[in-house]
């Protein structure tokens, strides 16, 4: 087996200390929906390495393109942004047909949803969500608009900065993620309870989309590049076989 | 600059809490709107789908006791045989082409209650080929929860499986594992067994959670 190198199999541990805490009492919800006991730990099986397979024509022609697939006959309000990036591993590899799904408010801070009372109106043109699927290289690409800052109660005068949540299903089940994309040189990234959950500055900045001159459309868009990590696929050239009977087992 | 003999792997993104609409991006009826043609949804079975038909049902209530309203419940399994419809499944069993083995569930924003329509799973082999009690994998996401949740629920009538699965066994605590068990209801509905599967984020009943 020297030279067998294993794929398809296991996933790097998850690195916690990129993570906010579940009990992060600045963000106030989190108090009483956090988890008190010790996480247990479990190697993969195959119930955490496989994930559920998406196809493209699941989606819509319009599902990634925010200023079109909820027009209503014209077009909404707000600065007009493309965002792209690649979805990748910890090892750098770019993650093929990963599905991301993408909400945010509209260009006044106002989410078409239920339970938003808001002030600033819904717009007309503007749901506010969007979907897609990574190509091989795992790029995505959607255009929407700039999302605006919007306040919240949890202390009386918080405020989110301009954000845009994101949902990642990739290849096994262990990446599944959720977070939310921030947008460079907001001065309300650094004040936002939300944010100051997450422990590393390094692990902030690197939710922080940068402008990218050389990806907007001249006198259209200007554009956001925002990357995002999941969990690597590891590769194994000794025991830790996820399925069948291992040369060299301990548990 | 990058030198040799240095291990350099980028590191995950950092979850952030999916927030309180969460359902605009991840099930937009459930929002107040219509958007996209296909929607995700909490029903996982089609009309040619093997195995037997349950529905999986419950509340996640925080420390409490009140229920989470605004919670988003995913869930991934194994079909009728066992088998999880994907690649690196290399088990020798039949695949259901009508099966994805994934849905999505919102609470009912009045009662908290989610629920999925599903088939009961297969024991899909584990590590080192021990047979896995049958179970489902959830995924629990919602404001306040700053990084996704994961949990598995098992089968209150499978209690031999259950007593050997090697998952329930590393749960040092016995009277842990009990809050993975969902509990078969003792009548059909719509013909349908129904498992009651309630979670509870914090408190003396807290769900075990995983790390996976």
């Amino acid at each position: 087996m020297a030279n067998e190198r294993h794929t398809g199999g296991e996933f790097n541990a998850r690195d916690r200390t990129q993570h906010p805490p579940a009990f992060a009492p600045t963000y106030k919800t989190s108090v009483l929906r956090s988890p008190r006991n010790a996480l247990i730990s479990l190697q993969n099986s195959l119930s955490e390495i496989t994930a559920p397979v998406f196809k493209a024509d699941e989606l819509g022609e319009l599902d990634h393109d925010l200023i079109l697939n909820y027009s209503k006959g014209g077009l909404p309000i707000g600065e007009r942004i493309i965002v792209h990036g690649h979805v990748l591993d910890e090892f750098g590899r770019g993650v093929p047909n990963a599905l991301v799904e993408v909400w945010q408010a509209n260009a006044g801070g106002r989410y078409r949803h239920r339970n938003d009372h808001y002030i600033a109106p819904v717009d007309p043109n503007f749901g506010g969500c969007g979907r897609m699927l990574t190509d091989r290289d795992g790029h995505y690409v959607y255009r929407t608009i700039k999302p605006g800052p919007y306040p919240w109660r949890n202390s009386v005068n918080d405020w989110r900065p301009a954000h845009i949540h994101y949902s990642v299903s990739g290849t096994g089940w262990v990446q599944r993620l959720i977070t939310q994309m921030y947008f460079e040189a907001d001065p309300l990234i650094a004040q936002c309870p939300i944010v100051r959950t997450i422990p590393s500055e390094a692990a902030i900045r690197q939710l922080i989309a940068v402008l990218d001159r050389n990806a907007g459309v001249p006198l259209d868009s200007l554009a956001y590049r925002f990357d995002i990590v999941l969990r690597g696929a590891r590769a194994t050239w000794f025991e830790n076989r996820v399925q069948g009977q291992p040369a060299m087992q301990r548990e | 600059m990058r030198t040799v003999n240095e291990a350099i792997y980028l590191k995950e993104s950092a979850s952030q809490t999916a927030g309180p609409y969460v359902h605009i991006g991840l099930a937009p009826q459930q929002a107040g709107f219509d958007i996209f043609e296909k929607n995700f949804s909490n029903v996982l079975v089609g009309p040619g789908t093997q195995g037997e038909r349950i529905r999986i049902e419950g509340r996640v209530t925080d420390g409490s006791g009140t229920p989470v309203r605004d919670v988003l419940v995913e869930l991934w399994q194994a079909n009728a045989a066992g088998k999880y419809n994907h690649p690196a499944d290399a088990q020798d069993k039949p695949l259901d082409p009508t099966f994805r083995g994934w849905g999505r569930a919102c609470s009912d924003f009045k009662t908290g209650m989610w629920s999925f329509d599903t088939i009961k799973p297969g024991s899909v082999e584990g590590r080192g080929g021990r047979a896995m009690a049958p179970h489902v994998s959830l995924w629990i996401v919602a404001r306040g929860i700053n990084i996704g949740l994961n949990t598995r629920m098992y089968f209150s009538d499978e209690k031999d499986a259950n007593a050997a699965d090697p998952v329930l066994n590393l749960i040092e605590w016995e009277v842990r594992r009990q809050t993975l068990i969902g509990q078969r209801e003792s009548a059909l509905r719509d013909g349908a067994a129904v498992y009651r599967f309630d979670i509870q984020l914090q408190g003396p009943q807290e769900t075990v959670f995983f790390d996976i």
